[in-house]
């Protein structure tokens, strides 16, 4: 066989059509204002959140390695920002979003400093110490409600849309937006050289050092890129709900214990995981949820079982059957079939 | 005066926190596992103790012979049947798997015994005191501190002068070698998270007594024992003791100064020890 | 010959995801020494760990007191009465000289070898008893590890390696020892790089080469080059 004969590529037929089928997927979600209804927007919005939350997650943990529990940190903050630059600082809710994206980075710095001294599982906790010392810190600020929390006045909400229906159209768009941003973001951010890098960490620490990839710094930059996407979810998240607490803000259950089921149902470590993951969360969660602790318990149950048994979640299971990859991350090496007979 | 008192009543505070870390760190020490669910364990426990003072109008000390070993039975099984599974070199699986179990507990207790908050009758054990010098000392704090004492010095001794504790010792070391040696580390496991369970069943009935509690608390367990091993330095038990006792000090100053600083007082001082001394203050596992 | 102790017979086996081993048929008779020889990566640890049960096999492929073995854990394999002198000696670095030596002999066989005569092989270790065992020096360590072998009273002990790493003075003194140690009834398998050691101490040998035996005889009469043809694959 000669060397021409066979080429390496990352795309193959189903990427391709995974991505036709992923720009008509959007198009038609990008128009749901018109064809769906006010609650069905509602649920869909929030899906994206979870789903831009879910990814997130997961490139800390399934890509650098960095298991937190307390990114509910961050989402608490970007809430807070929202409410705190809206309200005092007169900014416009889109602009207090992005804001918070970039102060979400900030705190996230001196954060990583600390906690990155603990490793391992130890992290995971400081993480979580991390988002108690953010919770009872903003229960503190008495200008926000403290520890009751406050709401949104009707002329920031206002400044939005002036009617209800541009409102809900607007957070739903937004909503879509942030999950397309993060995932997009995570896809080419996977496929640069520090995402590289990354896999090369998360398959063998040891060599990625021996191979001069500085892995302190990347897993430092996977952070505080992460921390700043979160607090513009939390951000958005807080612009739906209208009303902010302490305790909703930072909730472990909420923000981190659901996220990471997502992500560990749908498989750990894939872009295409986390959304599985989010379509059969919100699937159980629409049918089960009045079943209230039951529901929980199944879910962590769930967990457990997939952890144990299926380690690469639903999509792995899925991937090892068919050898699917829907984004091109991995190289192939392909063999020219018309040229084999030579 | 008013300061001296709070620092006195911190450190028997600290009694209590240090009962939660025990289990954690002697989980750590023996299979490097982190159980995200012990505060949920914790709280299992004292919802335990409850269950007993009420059925057989026990005293909440006196349920611990039955809560203990129960607690400890569970930690078998549970190590064997689930934990051991998850062993190996990755940190997810023992991570994502007790994270998974601290949300089956902490809903299984809110469907068993629905949310209100719950607490033990220990009858004139919770109003007694002791008084010397204008310092009023409750005997309840000081009987949970005698615990914790008398708790970390039995750990301390069946690690460094039993055969069981040379055998945790041994598997920490190298689990290869020590299967050489006859152990079954499956087994030896299942025996220190049985002893990790016993010592939270102490922990959580000691809660009970102490305050009120409900299903959701366990988070907050769980880093109060997390804080108290950094700060001692992980694999040092008494170490932890001084962990806890710093924690529970700085607790109860910054509560002096304000009702609402109290724990993040806790959380800062623990901060400030993580920034300036990572390993904790006096480190035995270097990892 | 009688009955053998041991017998491996067409054992397959795997180093993580590589065969090391191919179809290795071998067999240790009853107060018999052998030692295995080969070069590096020709399987002998994939050898030591299938015997001993830290890697484990289908049942049959090992054979002890004519009980298929192969899939037991290593505990389970201890008890049965086969040791193991782990290359590198690897011993319990949060545990005492005094305390290594005591593990060892948990198992609770009953046997010859407890802490005072393995004090007399080696009275160095009285002295440092409560020693941390990683302060003493690679030969006192190896001794340590011998000991420990010996405290669970084996009716099989396994050596591997034993002189890597250590002084040429200090392996001469621990071969010295061996026989005395092997003296007491036991069947010992040594696995060495050092062949003229391994061949000196043993009655038979057999020879791995890329995971097969290429040569296998009588340690006391066997030549020299068909040694080095066996070891190193050269015709």
């Amino acid at each position: 066989m000669n060397p021409s004969d066979f080429h390496v590529t990352r795309t193959s037929a189903v990427t391709k059509i995974a991505v036709v089928c992923g720009a008509i997927a959007l198009i038609i979600l990008i128009l749901a204002p018109y064809w769906a209804g006010r609650a069905d927007m509602r649920l869909m919005g929030e899906l994206f959140l979870y789903l831009a939350l879910a990814s997130l997650w997961n490139l800390m943990a399934g890509y650098a390695g960095l298991v937190s529990v307390g990114q509910q940190a961050y989402v608490g903050f970007g809430g807070y920002m929202l409410f705190a630059l809206t309200i005092f600082g007169g900014v416009h809710p889109v602009g207090a979003i992005v804001i918070a994206g970039v102060l979400g980075a900030l705190i996230a710095v001196p954060v990583a400093l600390l906690i990155f001294r603990l490793r391992g599982a130890y992290f995971a906790i400081g993480t979580w110490v991390i988002a108690e010392v953010f919770r009872l810190s903003f229960a503190q600020v008495s200008a926000l409600g403290g520890g009751s929390g406050s709401s949104l006045p009707v002329g920031i909400v206002r400044s939005l849309a002036e009617s209800r229906s541009g409102r809900e159209h607007l957070s739903y768009w937004l909503a879509l937006a942030s999950a397309v941003i993060v995932i997009a973001s995570v896809f080419f951010f996977l496929r640069t050289r520090n995402g590289l890098a990354l896999s090369a960490i998360r398959d063998n620490e040891l060599a990625a050092g021996s191979l001069g990839i500085d892995i302190w710094r990347t897993k430092f930059v996977v952070y505080i890129v992460t921390a700043a996407l979160t607090a513009m979810i939390g951000a958005l998240i807080f612009l739906q709900k209208l009303r902010i607490s302490p305790d909703a803000a930072f909730s472990v259950n909420d923000w981190t214990a659901f996220v990471i089921f997502i992500v560990v149902i749908g498989g750990i470590g894939t872009i295409e995981g986390p959304i599985i993951g989010t379509l059969l969360f919100f699937a159980l969660r629409e049918t089960l949820a009045d079943q209230g602790t039951i529901y929980l318990m199944v879910l962590g149950a769930v967990a457990i079982v997939i952890m144990l048994k299926a380690p690469n979640g639903l999509w792995g299971l899925i991937r090892s059957r068919f050898d699917l990859e829907l984004f091109p991350l991995s190289y192939r090496v392909k063999i020219d079939t018309s040229k084999e007979k030579d | 005066m008013e300061w001296l008192n709070a620092v006195v009543q911190g450190t028997l505070l600290g009694g209590l926190y240090a009962l939660f870390a025990a289990g954690l760190s002697l989980i750590f020490g023996v299979m490097r596992l982190v159980n995200i669910a012990h505060g949920d364990l914790i709280v299992l426990g004292a919802y335990l103790g409850l269950t007993v003072t009420i059925i057989l109008g026990l005293h909440p000390l006196l349920a611990l012979v039955i809560v203990v070993p129960a607690m400890a039975l569970i930690g078998y099984v549970l190590q064997r049947g689930i934990l051991n599974h998850t062993l190996g070199k990755d940190i997810l699986p023992p991570l994502l798997v007790t994270f998974g179990l601290s949300v089956i507990i902490q809903n299984a207790l809110l469907e068993t015994y629905s949310a209100d908050p719950q607490k033990m009758n220990a009858g004139a054990l919770e109003t007694a005191s002791l008084s010397a010098g204008g310092l009023s000392v409750g005997i309840l704090p000081l009987l949970t501190f005698g615990i914790a004492i008398a708790v970390i010095a039995s750990l301390q001794w069946v690690f460094y002068r039993t055969a069981l504790g040379r055998a945790f010792r041994a598997t920490s070391d190298n689990q290869e070698i020590a299967q050489l040696m006859g152990l079954n580390r499956r087994h030896i496991f299942g025996l220190a998270m049985a002893l990790a369970l016993g010592v939270t069943a102490i922990a959580g009935i000691m809660l009970g007594i102490r305050t009120s509690f409900d299903p959701s608390i366990g988070g907050g367990r769980l880093i109060f024992g997390f804080e108290a091993v950094i700060i001692g330095g992980l694999g040092n038990l008494w170490g932890t003791l001084v962990g806890g006792v710093i924690l529970g000090v700085a607790q109860t100053i910054g509560a002096k100064i304000d009702p609402g600083w109290q724990l993040l007082a806790g959380h800062i001082t623990f901060l400030v020890i993580l920034a300036f001394k990572p390993n904790g203050l006096f480190p035995r596992i270097n990892e | 010959m009688a009955e053998p102790i041991l017998k491996l017979g067409d054992l397959d086996a795997f180093y993580g995801d590589f065969q090391a081993l191919y179809g290795v048929d071998l067999d240790v008779a009853p107060g018999e020494v052998l030692a295995i020889i080969g070069a590096n990566g020709a399987g002998k640890t994939t050898l030591m760990r299938s015997i001993s049960g830290l890697s484990q096999n289908a049942a049959e492929m090992v054979q002890y007191r004519g009980e298929a073995i192969g899939a037991l854990r290593a505990d389970q394999v201890a008890e049965k009465g086969i040791a193991l002198v782990p290359e590198g000696r690897q011993l319990f670095p949060s545990l005492s000289v005094e305390e290594n030596l005591i593990i060892g002999g948990q198992i609770g066989r009953k046997g010859p070898w407890a802490l005072d005569a393995v004090y007399k092989l080696f009275p160095i270790l009285k002295e440092r008893r409560h020693q941390q065992s990683t302060s003493l020096s690679g030969g006192q360590q190896q001794m340590v590890a011998i000991g420990r072998a010996l405290m669970a009273n084996p009716d099989l002990i396994l050596f591997d390696e034993i002189s890597l790493g250590l002084a040429p003075i200090i392996i001469k003194d621990i071969y010295a020892a061996l026989p005395g140690i092997i003296g007491e009834g036991m069947s010992a398998l040594i696995v060495e790089q050092d062949i003229t050691k391994a061949l000196s101490v043993s009655q038979r040998f057999y020879c791995l080469q890329e995971g097969r035996v290429s040569l296998e005889g009588a340690s006391a009469t066997v030549a020299r080059e068909d040694i080095s043809r066996a070891y190193f694959g050269v015709e």
